[in-house]
C-alpha cells in the first residue's frame, strides 16, 4: 500500500505502524503521529495502516 | 530561589542546543557555562537524532523540549506529547507562532493549548508575550511559569519594554518568569536578572558568537552577577547628581 512517510509517498508491505517502522530501518528512538494524531509508541503494534496514511516519525533535535 | 514545578535550577541560564558551529563546541558551552536547563526539538528523523540524543543525555542537564514552529493548537499539542515520549519528561517550552517576521506568539491559541496539556499532566513553560493578561490567563490554564519574550527570537535586542517586564515581575511576585528569546549580549542577560527575573533562555546570542563557549560563560557570570545585585537591592536611578564624597570637612581653599 502506498503511505506518505516524513513527507515522501512510499509503497510499503508494512500493515502496522510498528511493521513500518521496522521495514524503514528506524531502530531509534522516536516519536510517531498518524494522520496528524500521536500514536504512543505501546499502540504502534496495534495500530492498523491504511492506504494513503501520512505518518510522520520524529527524532531529538537540536532547539532553542 | 523560586524552583520551576518542583526543580531548583543550578544557575539563572537556560541554553539552546540549535545552531552552534559543531556538536563539540555545544558541549563544551554546556560544560563552561554550567547551564542546567538545555532545550531540544523534535524533527523528522534522518538519522541524526540517536547521536544528538546520546549527547544530550550525557550533559546530565534538564531538557526543555519545544514545540517550535508550531502554528496551531493542534499541532502544538501533538507536537508536546511526541517529545514527552521522546525526552521522558512532562516538562514542555510551549511555543505557538503567531507572525511570521516577529515570531510572536499566538497568545490566543498559547492559553487554550496549554490549558490542554495542563490538564494532561504536562508542566508547562510558555513563550509569551509581555501582556499582564495574557499572563493572568496563562496562570488561569494551570502554567506555574511565564517565559515573556525581551525582543524577537534571533534579534539580540534584549530587553525591549523594561517597563512591561517590570510591571511582570510587580504582578506576579511568586511565579518563576524567565526572559526567553531576544538576549544577545551578556549585559542584556544580567539587567534581566537584575530586574528580579529568575532565570533567562537563550541560543542565538551564544550559538551564533565567534566563540560561544567564551560567550556561554560571560553569559552564566552576567547571570550570577545579576542575581547578586538582585539580592543587594540597588539603589534607584536619580536625575541629578549626588556627591559621593562626604561635603562636611572640605578643607577651605578657595
Amino acid at each position: 500500500m502506498k503511505i506518505v512517510l516524513n513527507g515522501e509517498t512510499r509503497d510499503v508491505r508494512a500493515e502496522t505502524l510498528a511493521e513500518l517502522l521496522e521495514e524503514c530501518g528506524f531502530t531509534g528512538r522516536v516519536a510517531t503521529a498518524v494522520n496528524e494524531d500521536f500514536v504512543p509508541s505501546s499502540l504502534r503494534v496495534a495500530h492498523k495502516l491504511a492506504d494513503g496514511d501520512r505518518v510522520e516519525v520524529v527524532a531529538p533535535m537540536q532547539g532553542g | 530561589m523560586k524552583t520551576f514545578y518542583g526543580t531548583e535550577l543550578p544557575n539563572p541560564l537556560m541554553l539552546g542546543t540549535a545552531q552552534y558551529p559543531s556538536p563539540a563546541i555545544l558541549e563544551q558551552a554546556f560544560r563552561d557555562s554550567g547551564a542546567g536547563v538545555a532545550t531540544v526539538s523534535l524533527r523528522r528523523e534522518s538519522g541524526a537524532g540517536q547521536t544528538f540524543w546520546q549527547m544530550i543525555r550525557e550533559l546530565g542537564v534538564l531538557i526543555l523540549p519545544n514545540t517550535a514552529g508550531c502554528h496551531t493548537v493542534k499541532e502544538a499539542v501533538t507536537t508536546a506529547h511526541m517529545a514527552r515520549e521522546v525526552f521522558e519528561t512532562p516538562w514542555i517550552k510551549l511555543e505557538l507562532i503567531g507572525h511570521t517576521d516577529s515570531l510572536q506568539p499566538d497568545v490566543f491559541q498559547l492559553v487554550e493549548a496549554a490549558r490542554i496539556l495542563t490538564e494532561d499532566g504536562f508542566q508547562v513553560f510558555p513563550y509569551t508575550t509581555d501582556d499582564l493578561i495574557v499572563g493572568e490567563r496563562l496562570l488561569e490554564a494551570g502554567c506555574e511559569v511565564l517565559m515573556p519574550w525581551g525582543a524577537p527570537i534571533g534579534s539580540g535586542r534584549g530587553l525591549n519594554n523594561e517597563y512591561a517586564l517590570r510591571a511582570m515581575r510587580a504582578e506576579f511576585p511568586d511565579v518563576p518568569l524567565v526572559v526567553d528569546a531576544g538576549i544577545g549580549l551578556p549585559s542584556h542577560a544580567a539587567h534581566a536578572i537584575e530586574l528580579g527575573y529568575d532565570a533567562v533562555l537563550l541560543n542565538t546570542a551564544v550559538a551564533r558568537a565567534g566563540d560561544p563557549v567564551l560567550m556561554a560563560k560571560a553569559m552564566a557570570q552576567a547571570t550570577l552577577a545579576g542575581q547578586l545585585a538582585h539580592q543587594a537591592d540597588p539603589i534607584e536611578a536619580r536625575d541629578m547628581a549626588e556627591p559621593s564624597t562626604p561635603v562636611v570637612g572640605k578643607a577651605f581653599l578657595s
